[in-house]
């Protein structure tokens, strides 16, 4: 019983880095465009695509507000891993 | 500038610290056993922590020096906020579960977790230490540039009190006190802040009138004897240097109009981007008659004061050090807050990993709200002229002041209460690794539960006495400034152990005890060696420093990497894996 409770905490555990792994480099890419528009284009920063704030607002509050949700995402998804749902690993 | 202290303001004050001084000497009946003082017995509801992250981590640096930087110097500001947010995301998602399950007490105790061994212990307890004071210093700094203008009294004695309080939080309840304090303070801080910022939007922008509107250019003369004066004569309340810090023009779409009225969140950013501002720049030089500092206005355009480039030069000089310089930077601030032993400690203050994880989630929505925030605090203070423009770190005190003496007041001592919060999460992640790492695992005295928690204590007051020393010694710096000291000194110091240690079952025990010590003393001497510490701490010329850029982290966190890779491999592989094959 106690052997299975483990294997199973153990399966949880993989699923769960599985999912953070995949949910930081998508972070990753979007951190990382950020600075490599700050370094090599700032001039693209300083556009308006969206109307009122410029690239650099925009960006910087999207990237602020991204970590939230994928926060939540990750939340979700391990509740769900450690309910039994998919992911197994 | 001179200050002038409000009774009403003496008051609030007092009530703040007070009632957190006495909440901890309330608290300590709780925190007597070494499980209590250092982990407060894993019992923190997640909640609780998840703000108490946001209490440990919102530091002077977030509240008074970015919003400081973003006065002065527009958008660059606000590159911290992003940095010190994404760097939440290395905790969560890859820190936050695998570190609960690992350790104890210590951050020492998860890299150990496998090994038993005095080397890591060693090495790791050192680096808390050093983390430590380099974060430490530049909250004493804030709590002394706070209590000038507060209570009226000089730097020092603000750095004394902050000391001494913090001191007492830490040594009558450990942890427990420790994240009731930091709870408290992460819930007042971002609330009033949000108030702050409502007030703001609600006041819009409207061009500069009064003292502040003067655009003559202001010198302000230390001599060599000490005295301090204003365009040739003495500073007095009277003659003292005009705030500054104000709209110069609106946008065309308000001609013939002075203000704005009320604006709503995204249409304040666009107007603003659209209006001319009035920043000050300085200039200093010495002669006989003394030092001298020359403040000059300069009208901008909201749009470039907007964008990247206004403190970080370098990325519109097309320099490849000073580019190199800012994505250091930024890559330690991505990677320096899941390093930090003050916000890893937390982690043992929860029962299980899933409310570590929880309590994580809860930070990042409570911090990622505060650095939304940043942005408007410093820029209406930017534009509230009521900057004073020797100091940056001042400018949201003196912005809360723009509205009233009492808002003042309370924003104060909250962020006097952000400093007493920080320092008593570090001072505790510093009584720890002395206390438990040190002495109880490195030189193996054997202490019984209750001399454990009298050796934390004792190592708390003298780290509390040291962080007191330098917070005197490091006055003029910026906050936010000395904070990317910090987490470049963790990032290459800690993370790499810790990342390989959960990823790669071939790392030994010789390759952290490498990697803690390598990325320690590579990124302490870059930045001793660096032009910044040469210019500001030296005072000698930036074109001497022998380091191509100031930021160590891009080196010196792969060169941990590097080191715990090759040593590992050098030496022979741990048990289980030569168990596997």
């Amino acid at each position: 019983m106690a052997g299975e409770e483990s294997r199973k905490s153990s399966r949880d555990d993989r699923g769960t880095s599985r999912i953070g792994l995949t949910l930081f480099w998508i972070y990753v890419l979007l951190y990382g465009g950020f600075i490599g528009l700050v370094l090599f284009r700032p001039d693209l920063l300083s556009q308006r695509p969206f109307g009122g704030v410029n690239l650099a607002i925009a960006y910087g509050m999207g990237l602020i507000a991204g970590a939230f949700l994928l926060a939540i995402v990750y939340m979700i998804a391990c509740r769900t891993v450690e309910r039994g749902g998919p992911p197994r690993g | 500038m001179l200050y002038e202290s409000s009774p009403v303001a003496i008051a609030i004050f007092a009530a703040f610290v007070l009632s957190v001084v006495g909440l901890s000497f309330y608290l300590g009946r709780k925190g007597q056993s070494a499980q209590g003082y250092y982990a407060a017995h894993g019992e923190i509801p997640w909640f609780v922590n998840g703000i108490a992250f946001a209490g440990d981590y919102l530091s002077a640096a977030s509240f008074l020096g970015i919003c400081g930087m973003i006065a002065f110097n527009g958008y660059d500001g606000f590159l911290y906020s992003i940095g010190f947010l994404a760097g939440w995301i290395v905790a969560l998602f890859v820190i936050a579960e695998p570190i609960k399950a690992l350790g104890k007490f210590t951050f020492a105790d998860a890299l150990d977790s496998r090994f038993n061994s005095r080397g890591i212990k060693l090495a790791v307890a050192i680096s808390t230490l050093v983390v430590s004071i380099f974060y430490l210093i530049p909250q004493m700094v804030g709590a002394g540039d706070l209590i000038v203008p507060l209570l009226g009294l000089p730097h020092t004695a603000g750095v004394i009190l902050v000391g001494v309080a913090v001191t007492m939080i830490v040594v009558t309840a450990g942890m427990v006190s420790t994240t009731w304090v930091q709870f408290i303070k992460g819930s007042l801080l971002v609330f009033f802040c949000g108030i702050l910022v409502a007030m703001i939007l609600n006041r819009g922008l409207s061009v500069g009138t009064g003292a502040a509107a003067d655009l003559t250019p202001q010198v302000r003369t230390v001599t060599p004897d000490g005295r301090v004066l204003v365009d040739g004569r003495p500073q007095t309340e009277e003659h003292d240097l005009r705030p500054v810090g104000t709209l110069a023009s609106l946008p065309a779409r308000y001609a013939g109009k002075t203000a704005t009225g009320p604006l709503r969140p995204l249409e304040y950013l666009s107007v603003l981007e659209d209006s001319t501002i009035v920043t000050w720049s300085s200039t200093k030089h010495t002669d006989q008659a003394g030092t001298h500092t020359t403040f000059t206005p300069v009208e901008r355009k909201g749009s470039d004061l907007l964008k990247p480039g206004g403190y970080f030069r370098g990325l519109t000089t097309g320099k490849l050090a000073d580019r190199l310089d800012f994505a250091s930077l930024m890559l330690a601030l991505f990677c320096g807050t899941a390093s930090l032993p003050h916000i890893l400690i937390r982690y043992y203050t929860v029962k299980d990993a899933a409310a570590a994880r929880k309590s994580t989630v809860v930070g990042i929505a409570a911090i990622g709200a505060f650095y939304v925030l940043t942005l408007y605090l410093g820029l209406g203070a930017m534009t509230s002229g009521a900057l004073d423009p020797t100091s940056t770190n001042m400018a949201a005190p003196l912005l809360a002041k723009s509205f009233s003496t009492t808002l003042f007041a309370i924003i104060s001592a909250i962020a006097f209460t952000t400093v007493l919060g920080t320092v008593s999460g570090l001072i505790m992640a510093g009584s720890g690794a002395v206390a438990h790492d040190l002495v109880e695992n490195v030189l193996r005295i054997p202490m019984t539960d209750h001399e454990k928690v009298r050796c934390g204590k004792i190592a708390a007051v003298v780290l509390g006495i040291v962080a007191m020393a330098l917070g005197i010694l490091f006055r003029s710096f910026n906050v936010s400034f000395l904070v990317g000291w910090a987490f470049n000194i963790a990032a290459s110091a800690n993370l790499p152990a810790l990342v390989m240690l959960l990823f790669w079952p071939r790392t030994t025990k010789q390759g952290i005890v490498a990697a803690v010590t390598v990325g320690m003393l590579s990124s302490l001497a870059w930045i001793l060696l660096s032009a910044d510490t040469f210019e500001k701490v030296y005072g000698w010329s930036r074109e001497a420093s022998i380091v191509p850029f100031s930021q160590p982290g891009l080196v010196t966190i792969p060169l941990g990497f590097f080191v715990l890779v090759v040593v590992s491999l050098l030496t022979p592989p741990p048990r289980a894996v030569r168990r596997h094959g």
